[in-house]
């Protein structure tokens, strides 16, 4: 689908820890329907940036605006209501529930909110989308590791988000269960998804992602489509280092 | 100015106490209720020695430390060291070891009461002296004296013994530390016991001014608790600043308003802190 | 999503008409036994309803139920109030100071709360002392009531089932699955969108409220109110225990601890009347490092093993 207005507005975002700053006025937009990439090297701020879209951190300055929610003093739990819904780097299932009851838990209390039968039923379709329909019995403690970011994205899908922020979630899988995850984020795409990537895994960025941004000591280095980062001078010494 | 004399008096002994918590809380990472009663247990050691023995406390002092440093360091090998093992995070660990250590001063208490089951006091060294221009009794003076003295001891053994610098290791990041070499598990067992020697000394000196009775344990740890969190888990000067502060401040609530209200006046101190900065004064993390 | 059918309900309407006849069969030391058993029934399941899912430790029960009784006391003594006035006020008073304390303590991690209510009990009694020693004049206050052990049973029959049913419907609701998100992950909680600070919050009320009713319903046993005696952390310590014995995951797994733990406190006190906080705490230090999971947890560990 072609990406329509912006509906994310990120502008002059800081984030200070101390004296060290991890975010610096960083701005960019994100278009409704697109696949943004955050991209950079280790260490320099993405998944941070992340976590101030999502809430967890909340900014020292600048604004992070949703289709006209503020976010940026939000509380964490308001950020979910108005519609961003995120996988974490390391995958936090909810040992105690079981595979449906984790799906639901996203679409009850957020941006969508579902009780009943009527969350039951939205629950166990997504699972069907995300590719777990089989393992629908099983306790948490026995799936694989893509199963669990299968169950962790179905999750985040509960919700209906605005905005779905997927925080390396291609990070540690196979060469056969990446290719698999790449299809299912693809097929997100197609269906009109909203989604903000932060990856280092390079096939995903071109294959997936409709623009990119680039982010290096917390600073935005470069903005454009994958073909136009990834051959930018500036991007390139970033992740390789001079010389 | 009497008020801040005798608050700042009161402040030091708290100081001990606050330390030997903030050891144990802030690098064992070992939230121990049972602190108060291990105060008690010296001052109880203290007052049987001097009232069978004759002997002063300042030297009961001494055995009560080598024996709360033992003990403390039996007590985290035996019954912590499991509850670390078998927690999967920091919360966890954190729980249980309220749990454990809430029974172990319950305990504690059920040993002292039936060693001696009404108020003990003795009477050491409480001849009023002159001290800038406001009377005070000696066992006060002579106890922050030694609490002085106690806590500088500890806080040059931190700074400038590898040892220390271990320990302050440790309370920063246990998983960091651990990375550059240091033995954490020893170390924490080490931190532990100190806190323990620590607290049983300060109950040693507590006891030649206040009346104690097996019971009071649980409003010592209260107030160690509130001046750790007070002055920022883990900082030794924030507790030992804290404590003063506490001691000024019940001293004046006592002498201008009434005695029945120190723990009162206590608590309000910990709302006003949990209100408006729950990592304390100098804390980097909130606990 | 609900942890429970209708099956619990069912089943409970027979036990509670079955407890409901028991005073016409004993009395006596028996009836005061069945007493007490419903009293920590109460207020241990109240308090694993909170205690459980959050893990925060609420050593306020003692607090609570201080205020209860003492506000019967008081209401009664010095205010004129009937006793079924003052039954409706203190608990009301409780749920508002548990509210703030909440709102205080809750939004922070567990162990400033826990420290918070360790001193709670001793603090109030305190305040309480004082403003009785400086204002009130009388020391006693004095319950008189017509009510008798048979009528004090009855009452705490209801609240236990109240405070049963009330877990049967928390268990089915949208706040009680939020509370077993957040003690799963309480980043995630927020995550999904939960409120937590604020369930944590109207929990955590709700454990004032029983606890001061219970408190209210008891105090004509005392005759006679003294603040060291109803504000007691002994109480909030016994309530954790046995809600820890029965384990705190499951709604009936605190009765299952305080029926053994009653009988077993019963032969405590007739075999070592000198040694009973001692006792308690080695009772205490077996649970928490043998039977963590509690009666009820070994049974589900034996029923898997069975099924393995």
């Amino acid at each position: 689908m072609t990406p329509g207005e912006p509906v994310l507005f990120v502008r002059d975002v800081t984030k200070r820890f101390g004296g060290l700053v991890a975010v610096d006025a960083v701005s960019f937009d994100v278009r409704e329907h697109e696949v943004m990439g955050l991209i950079g090297p280790n260490g320099s701020g993405k998944s941070t940036t992340m976590n101030l879209i999502s809430g967890a951190l909340k900014a020292t300055s600048g604004s992070i605006v949703l289709n006209g929610h503020e976010l940026t003093r939000a509380k964490t739990f308001e950020n979910a209501r108005f519609g961003v819904s995120r996988t974490f780097q390391l995958v936090r299932i909810l040992p105690g529930l079981s595979l449906s009851e984790n799906v639901i838990a996203g679409g009850v209390f957020g941006h969508k909110r579902r009780w009943g039968r009527e969350v039951t039923e939205f629950a166990e379709s997504l699972l069907e989308r995300v590719g777990l329909a089989d393992k629908i019995g099983l306790s948490v403690d026995s799936l694989t590791y893509i199963d669990q970011k299968r169950l962790e994205l179905a999750r985040a899908l509960a919700g209906e988000p605005e905005v779905l922020l997927l925080d390396e979630w291609l990070a540690g899988l196979n060469p056969t269960e990446l290719r698999t995850g790449i299809d299912l984020i693809g097929s997100l795409r197609s269906e009109g998804r909203t989604i903000i990537l932060v990856e280092h895994v390079m096939d995903a960025i071109r294959s997936l992602c409709d623009r990119c941004v680039v982010i290096n000591s917390g600073r935005k280095i470069a903005e454009g489509t994958p073909v136009e980062v990834l051959s930018d001078a500036a991007v390139i010494r970033a992740y390789l280092g001079e010389g | 100015m009497d008020i801040v004399i005798s608050g700042l008096l009161l402040g030091g002994s708290y100081a001990l106490i606050a330390m030997g918590l903030n050891l144990q809380y802030g690098v064992a990472r070992i939230m121990n209720l049972a602190n108060g009663e291990l105060l008690v247990l010296g001052a109880l050691a203290a007052f049987w020695v001097f009232t069978t023995t004759g002997m002063s406390p300042l030297v009961t002092l001494f055995a009560v430390a080598i024996l709360g440093f033992a003990g403390s360091w039996a007590v985290y090998r035996v019954f912590l060291v499991p509850l670390v093992r078998r927690s999967a995070n920091q919360g966890q660990l954190e729980v249980d070891s309220i749990l454990a250590t809430f029974g172990m001063s319950f305990f504690l208490v059920g040993v002292m009461v039936s060693i001696h089951s009404e108020y003990f006091t003795y009477s050491f060294l409480a001849s009023p002296v002159a001290l800038l221009g406001t009377t005070v009794a000696l066992n006060r003076l002579v106890a922050f004296c030694f609490a002085v003295l106690i806590g500088g001891g500890l806080y040059l053994w931190l700074n400038r013994t590898r040892a220390g610098l271990a320990v302050r290791a440790v309370a920063v990041s246990p998983e960091a530390a651990g990375l550059v070499g240091i033995n954490v598990d020893r170390v924490s067992a080490l931190a532990f016991a100190v806190g323990g020697m620590v607290t049983g000394v300060a109950g040693v000196l507590v006891s030649t001014f206040i009346t104690l009775d097996a019971s009071v344990g649980v409003i010592f740890t209260m107030k160690a608790l509130i001046i750790v969190i007070m002055g920022g888990v883990g900082d030794i000067r924030g507790s030992i600043i804290a404590a003063l502060i506490l001691g000024m401040v019940e001293s004046a609530v006592a002498t201008l308003i009434d005695p029945g209200l120190t723990l009162a006046s206590a608590y309000l101190i910990f709302l006003l802190i949990l209100l408006f900065r729950p990592q304390g004064l100098f804390g980097r993390r909130a606990a | 999503m609900t942890q429970s059918n209708l099956l619990p309900l069912v089943l409970g309407v027979p036990i509670v008409a079955a407890a409901a006849v028991l005073p016409l069969l004993v009395d006596g030391y028996w009836l005061s036994v069945a007493v007490y058993v419903l009293m920590y029934t109460a207020l241990s399941t109240s308090w694993a309803l909170f205690s459980g899912p959050t893990r925060y430790i609420a050593l306020s029960t003692g607090a609570f139920f201080g205020v209860g009784g003492y506000l019967v006391g008081t209401g009664m003594s010095d205010y004129e109030q009937s006793y079924w006035t003052m039954l409706v006020i203190a608990p009301i008073v409780a749920t508002i100071l548990a509210a703030l304390i909440g709102l205080v303590t809750l939004r922070l991690s567990g162990v400033y709360f826990v420290i918070f209510t360790l001193g709670l009990a001793e603090m109030i009694r305190n305040l309480v002392s004082w403003v009785q020693n400086n204002f009130l004049g009388s020391r006693g206050l004095y319950v008189l009531t017509d009510l008798t052990e048979v009528h004090i049973y009855w009452m705490l029959l209801a609240i236990t089932a109240a405070v049963f049913l009330f877990g049967w419907l928390l268990g089915r609701s949208r706040l009680g699955f939020a509370l077993r998100i957040l003690g799963n992950d309480e980043q995630v909680a927020q995550h999904v969108g939960i409120d937590t600070a604020q369930a944590k919050v109207i929990l955590f009320m709700t454990t004032g409220f029983f606890a001061a009713l219970v408190g209210a319903v008891v105090a004509p046993r005392y005759y006679y109110i003294e603040p060291n005696v109803v504000f007691s952390p002994e109480l909030s310590f016994l309530v954790v225990i046995m809600a820890l014995l029965g384990g705190i995951h499951r709604l009936w797994g605190p009765l299952l601890g305080v029926i053994p733990f009653t009988l077993l406190w019963e032969v405590i006190t007739i075999y070592l009347p000198n040694a009973t906080t001692m006792a308690l705490g080695i009772a205490f230090l077996l649970i928490v490092y043998f039977i963590p999971h509690g009666v009820v947890g070994l049974a589900e560990k034996f029923l898997k093993r069975g099924e393995a």
